[in-house]
């Protein structure tokens, strides 16, 4: 008869959650807490870089976080307030959900990827960048598509989309590859460097900046063949039309300013960036070129470019 | 709070293509126990013979035994799984290196490794002091009847030392168990990782962690269950007595 108190606690447990979450929408929203408090918290991360990261002076910048401001001066033009502060208060990739949930950020500057699944929990801003898996190998190793990794050691990192495509590919496609996990960005790139694996799997940006900031930039190669399309977008809490309107239509008119939305682009992902003044040298994909003429939040890869064939068996198999 | 509670994720299919997020969780299980049930009897070998090594007369061997506890106690388990997976491979020769890191499976049998020296520092102490909390008479009354140290300590001090032990000893174990979520840092998909997945794939963070966290404490009562029945077991009526002072000399 023990069992049947267990389950009792774990159903009174999901029970509290409801009625928290019944409690969660009483508070008029995030507008109204921000026009209370006279202060937004911006989620961001320590280590995305370009796009939201911490520079040798500590302070947190990035293109996701120029974005963010974007939409600071709009919600404070809109609330009618004289002052606005802005807090930056540094997230992971592990606690960036309840910090959402529990109201401690109220936007997050990072680079999380914008899926349908995703959006079961939480909304985004319309795209701010799309990004492709990719390999990263070695020049000497002489790894140019997928399929030249049969029977090779394969790294990607934990948690991530391109993990659970890999393992189908591999599975698919009969490559016989052994799929190795990091458990996070630079040790997937660390096992790449140190021979464990052949080759890393990644989003191309953050493989374009892993390269750039090697030792030895050169060594390396970036495949060309995509392997998938996935958009980025600043999230939010789900549920609020009130704010995500304010948001959606600051940055929408940035996207289609054109000349701005460029320049800005070019500043981080162009030329060289602090603290090193390394260059991530990454022309902008024309996926995203077409995301910012017509903006879309749309979670779905087929909404931002032809699904490359990999992708699509992944999907599938879902 | 606004976060939208879905507590039936467990049952929608995870993106990894092997099933539901329900077969990610027990994938993990599964790891945690293997990581954690190799290392244990790696540990409990390996700290029976340093334990023990560390009462012998010969004060050199007990110096050496003393050294190994103390390289293994007193470096952090996370900086020890670094210092196994990722430097050791590079001081070795490059040939050596190579095969190493082409192993199958090489994080786990590092994880099992890196586990199992750090434990064996952990079961080598309280092998040592249940030795040292035996009566002074028992080695002296083995010597008395004619036994070599040998014979003393395999059928006198050890088998009691043992006993003694016991509860420590399950503590140790659910340490194990607990400790192996540092697998995770070297890629081993054990019960915690596969929890950060879940949470990554489908922003479903409580409630896979809520789960994670019931399945260590379930598997934790279980072993402390079962090691309880162990103690009753090999009880010897009028030994050790749980809660009983038994007199020294």
């Amino acid at each position: 008869m023990k069992t049947s108190k267990y389950v009792a606690a774990l159903f009174s447990l999901s029970l509290l959650s409801t009625a928290t979450l019944v409690h969660a929408d009483d508070d008029g929203g995030t507008l109204a807490k921000i026009k209370k408090s006279g202060l937004i918290t911006l989620g961001v991360r320590d280590g995305s870089v370009p796009f939201s990261y911490l520079d040798d002076k500590q302070q947190y910048q990035g293109y996701s976080i120029e974005l963010c401001m974007k939409v600071v001066t709009a919600l404070q033009k809109h609330l009618g307030m004289s002052e606005l502060k802005v807090t930056m208060n540094p997230v992971t990739s592990a606690n960036r959900i309840p910090l959402m949930a529990n109201g401690t950020i109220d936007l997050e500057c990072g680079s999380t990827t914008n899926n349908l699944e995703r959006q079961q929990q939480v909304a985004f801003a319309p795209t701010m960048f799309v990004v492709a898996n990719r390999l990263m190998a070695k020049k000497s190793s002489n790894i140019h598509t997928l399929a030249d990794m049969k029977g090779k050691t394969l790294v990607a990192t934990a948690g991530t989309s391109t993990l659970k495509q890999m393992t189908i590919l591999n599975k698919e496609q009969n490559l016989g590859m052994n799929i190795i996990v990091g458990k996070d960005h630079p040790e997937s790139f660390l096992m790449m460097e140190t021979g464990r694996a052949a080759a890393e799997a990644n989003d191309d940006i953050l493989l374009a900046a892993q390269r750039a900031n090697a030792k030895n930039p050169g060594e390396y190669e970036i495949t060309s063949e995509a392997l998938s399309v996935e958009p980025y977008g600043i999230m939010m809490r789900k549920g609020d039309p009130a704010f995500k309107k304010v948001v959606d239509d600051a940055l929408v008119r940035f996207y289609k300013s054109g000349e701005d939305v460029q320049r800005l682009y070019y500043k981080w992902f162009m030329s060289p960036i602090p603290p090193k003044g390394i260059n991530m040298r990454f022309p902008m994909p024309p996926q995203l070129q077409a995301v910012l003429a017509k903006p879309t939040d749309s979670g779905d890869p087929a909404a931002y470019a032809a699904v490359p064939e990999a992708q699509k068996a992944a999907a599938k198999k879902k | 709070m606004n976060y939208h509670w879905n507590w039936r994720i467990f049952w929608e299919a995870a993106p990894d293509g092997t099933g539901t997020y329900l077969d990610t969780l027990v994938s993990g299980l599964l790891w945690t126990l293997a990581t954690a049930l190799t290392a244990w009897i790696m540990a409990l070998a390996l700290g029976l013979v340093i334990g023990t090594v560390r009462t012998l007369p010969n004060k050199w061997l007990a110096r050496l035994a003393n050294a190994y506890v103390e390289v293994f106690r007193n470096v952090p388990l996370l900086v020890q799984m670094f210092l196994w997976y990722f430097v050791a491979p590079e001081v070795l020769p490059q040939a050596a290196g190579d095969w190493i890191k082409s192993l199958p499976n090489a994080s786990f049998v590092t994880a099992v490794l890196c586990l199992g020296f750090f434990t064996s520092s952990r079961v080598a102490v309280q092998v040592s002091t249940g030795i040292a909390a035996l009566p002074r008479g028992q080695k002296m009354a083995g010597t008395a009847l004619g036994l070599t140290l040998g014979q003393t300590y395999r059928y006198v001090l050890l088998p009691m030392a043992a006993r003694v032990i016991l509860p420590p000893l399950t503590s140790e174990f659910l340490n194990i168990i607990k400790n192996s979520s540092v697998a995770l840092t070297i890629g081993v998909v054990e019960l915690t990782a596969s929890a950060r997945a879940i949470q990554e794939f489908s922003f479903q963070v409580f409630e896979a962690f809520t789960a994670a966290t019931l399945i260590y404490v379930v598997v934790n009562i279980g072993v402390v269950y079962l090691m309880h029945r162990l103690e009753k077991k090999v009880a010897i009526p009028g030994f050790i007595v749980a809660g009983a002072a038994s007199g020294g000399h």
